[in-house]
C-alpha cells in the first residue's frame, strides 16, 4: 500500500521540510518514500502545501496527489479559507494543529488526531523571526495517527538535517507531540 | 550510501562526482537550485571549479565553450526559456566538438508565462548535435550525468551531451538516490584527457577560423558519424557504469514489452506512471507494456523498431507540441517504423501540456483507448483530456 499524505501550511512555516523529513525518516527505515512541493506563486504567510508517498516498496509514480490518505494541517486558520479535506479518501486521517477538541460534524466522518503543536512549539522556543514553527511537532502527531514509521525514525531524521542543539530541540518536539496527540 | 534528494541535487551531486573543472552559472526556475548547490560545493572547497557568474545564459555557454576549448571539464544548466536565448551557443558547442554536459530541466516555453514540465523546450534544439537524454528519476539523472561526460570525452564522440529532467517532478521532488562513492566514479571517469585540439598556448592554433564548402562539407560528415558512434559508445559507458555500481539503463527502458500487444511509447519521468498503469492492466489479463526512449537523439530508431515490430498497437504519448505537427516523438516513431513489412498500429497522444499532470488512470485511458481505436482504424491523433467546449478551465 502507498500512504499518500498533503500537507496544509503557510509559506516559511517549514510545511515542505516536513514532507521531505517524513520521507526521510521512512527511507532510513529501508521504506520508499517521495516528497514534492506544489509550486505556484508562493509567498510566506500564504497558504501551501506539500505532498509525500510512504511505501514499504518502490514505485514509479511521478502523478500528483490527489486522493491523499492523511491530511496534515499545520495552521487551523487555513480551514476558513481552503477546504482541506478536498480529495481525502473515506478512511481517511486528519492530524490537526489545534489547542481545542473539534466537534467531529464538521469534518464528517474522518478519524482526526489533534495536537497542540504551537504550545509545544513554544515552550521549546522554536521560533523563527517571530514565527511560531511547528513542523517538527506534527510529524510526532502524523506517525502517532497513523504508524507510517517510528517516532525514533522521525527524531533521528531531525537530528540529521539539523546540527546539534537545533536537532535535539526539534526532536523534542516530535517527541512530545508523539506523547501528547490525541486520536479522537 | 542512500540520500534523498531532489532532481536538482542529484544533478549538483553529479557534477561534483565528476570533478567539473569549469562551471558557469545563470539562474532560471526551475533550474536555479542546481547552480545553489554546486556555489556551496565550491564554496565550502568540497569541489575544486572555477565558478563564474554570467549575465545571461548566451554567455553561459560561451563560457563553457572558451573553458572546454582550453581542455576543462565543464558545466553549466538551464531550462525553458534560458535554452532558446543561449541557442546560438548551443550549436556552436556541439560543431566545435566539446564534450560539454549540460542538464536541462525540462519546462513550458512562454507565452503564457509557466514554469511547469514540458519537453518542447529540449526537443526544439534536438538537431543542434547534441546527444539527448531523458531521464526517469532523480537516480537516472545522477547517473547519466556522470556517464554523459565518459561519453562526451570519448574520442569516438567529442559532442556535448544535454540531460533533461522533467520541471517539479523530477527537480523538486525528493526521492531515495544513491550516491555514489566518489573514488569509484575517479575509476570511472578519470580526468578529461589531453585529447586533439585543445587549446595549448606552447603549440599556438586557431580555431572556429573560416571553412571553404568542401571542408565544412567534411566536417559535417565527421559530426555526424561521431553522433552515430553515439549509440554504441553509449552501450558501452552504461555497461561498464553496471559492472561498478549495478544499475544500469541501455537507450530504451523496456518494461514488459517483449509479449505485449499494446504498448505506450513516451519520454520522462511520467513513463512511472504509465508503467504503473501497465501493471495493472496485466493484472487484468492485457498485455500491457511501456516503451521509454531515453537516448532521444541520436534517436535509436532501429531498436525502437525492433520491439515495435512484435506489437499490435502503440500509443505515442508525447510531451511536447510542434503546432500544426503535433508530437515530435510521434514523427520520429513513425519514420523509425517505415522499413517494416508490417508496420503496428499507431496511435498519438498530445498530453501533459504546460504540466498538466498525466495520472495512472490516465494512462489507463490511453491504453484502452488505443486498443478501442486498433480494432476501429482509427489512428487519428488525439488532445488527451482537454474539453473543447467547457468555457471555464
Amino acid at each position: 500500500m502507498i500512504y499518500e499524505i498533503r500537507f496544509h501550511g503557510r509559506g516559511g512555516q517549514g510545511t515542505v521540510t516536513a514532507a521531505e523529513l517524513l520521507v526521510k525518516a521512512a527511507v532510513a527505515e529501508g521504506k520508499w518514500g517521495q516528497s514534492f512541493p506544489f509550486f505556484g506563486a508562493e509567498r510566506r504567510g500564504a497558504p501551501v502545501v506539500a505532498f509525500a508517498r510512504i511505501s514499504e516498496e518502490k514505485h514509479f509514480l511521478h502523478s500528483q496527489i490527489t486522493e491523499p490518505n492523511i491530511i496534515v494541517v499545520l495552521d487551523k486558520k487555513i480551514m476558513e479559507a481552503v477546504d482541506v479535506t478536498d480529495g481525502l479518501k473515506e478512511d481517511g486521517v486528519l492530524v490537526i494543529n489545534s489547542s481545542g477538541l473539534f466537534s467531529k460534524e464538521s469534518l464528517r466522518n474522518f478519524r482526526i488526531c489533534v495536537v497542540d503543536a504551537t504550545k509545544i512549539a513554544v515552550s521549546l522556543g522554536l521560533s523563527v523571526a517571530g514565527w511560531v514553527i511547528v513542523n517538527t511537532a506534527m510529524l510526532g502527531a502524523i506517525v502517532k495517527a497513523v504508524p507510517l514509521v517510528k517516532v525514533e525514525s522521525i527524531m533521528n531524521a531531525i537530528r540529521n538535517n539539523w546540527p546539534e542543539r537545533v536537532g535535539e530541540i526539534n526532536a523534542e518536539a516530535a517527541r512530545r507531540a508523539y506523547e501528547e496527540a490525541t486520536v479522537l | 550510501m542512500i540520500q534523498v534528494l531532489t532532481g536538482n541535487h542529484s544533478a549538483a551531486y553529479a557534477a561534483l562526482l565528476s570533478n567539473v573543472e569549469v562551471v558557469s552559472a545563470y539562474p532560471i526556475t526551475p533550474q536555479t537550485q542546481i547552480v545553489e548547490k554546486i556555489a556551496e560545493f565550491v564554496e565550502t572547497g568540497k569541489l575544486k571549479a572555477r565558478y563564474v557568474r554570467v549575465e545571461s545564459e548566451h554567455s553561459a555557454m560561451a563560457v563553457c565553450i572558451g573553458a572546454s576549448s582550453a581542455g576543462a571539464r565543464t558545466f553549466t544548466a538551464t531550462s525553458s526559456q534560458g535554452l532558446l536565448y543561449m541557442s546560438e551557443m548551443v550549436y556552436w558547442a556541439s560543431a566545435a566538438r566539446l564534450p560539454i554536459v549540460m542538464p536541462v530541466v525540462c519546462r513550458t516555453l512562454a507565452p503564457p508565462w509557466n514554469i511547469w514540465n514540458e519537453h518542447t523546450d529540449m526537443l526544439l534544439v534536438r538537431d543542434y548535435g547534441w546527444i539527448q537524454f531523458f531521464a526517469e528519476s532523480n537516480q537516472e539523472v545522477l547517473d547519466t550525468i556522470v556517464q554523459a561526460y565518459k561519453i562526451a570525452e570519448d574520442e569516438r564522440i567529442l559532442l556535448p551531451v544535454m540531460v533533461g529532467l522533467d520541471a517539479f517532478t523530477l527537480s523538486h521532488t525528493s526521492e531515495p538516490v544513491d550516491v555514489p562513492e566518489m573514488d569509484l566514479v575517479k575509476k570511472f571517469l578519470p580526468p578529461r584527457a589531453n585529447v586533439p585540439y585543445v587549446l595549448d598556448p606552447s603549440n599556438p592554433f586557431t580555431l572556429g577560423n573560416l571553412a571553404y564548402p568542401s571542408h565544412h562539407m567534411k566536417l559535417k560528415f565527421m559530426q555526424h558519424t561521431a553522433m552515430e558512434n553515439a549509440r554504441k559508445v553509449v552501450l558501452e559507458v552504461d555497461d561498464e557504469w553496471y559492472k561498478i555500481f549495478g544499475r544500469c539503463y541501455s537507450l530504451l527502458d523496456n518494461f514488459m514489452c517483449d509479449d505485449a500487444k499494446v504498448i505506450i511509447l513516451t519520454i520522462g519521468s511520467s513513463a512511472g506512471d504509465a508503467k504503473e498503469a501497465a501493471k495493472y492492466l496485466r493484472k487484468r489479463g492485457i498485455a500491457a507494456g511501456v516503451l521509454r526512449v531515453r537516448l532521444i537523439n541520436p534517436f535509436p530508431a532501429k531498436e525502437v523498431s525492433d520491439i515495435l515490430s512484435k506489437v499490435e498497437a502503440v500509443a505515442v504519448v508525447d510531451r511536447n507540441l510542434s503546432p500544426g505537427n503535433g508530437g515530435i516523438i510521434l514523427e520520429k516513431v513513425k519514420s523509425s517504423l517505415y522499413s517494416l513489412k508490417n508496420r503496428p498500429f499507431i496511435k498519438g497522444y498530445l498530453a501533459g501540456l504546460g504540466g498538466k499532470d498525466i495520472t495512472v488512470e490516465d494512462y489507463i485511458k490511453i491504453f484502452e483507448k488505443t486498443l478501442e481505436s486498433y480494432r476501429k482504424g482509427d489512428s487519428d491523433m488525439e488532445w488527451f483530456s482537454i474539453n473543447l467546449e467547457a468555457t471555464s478551465l
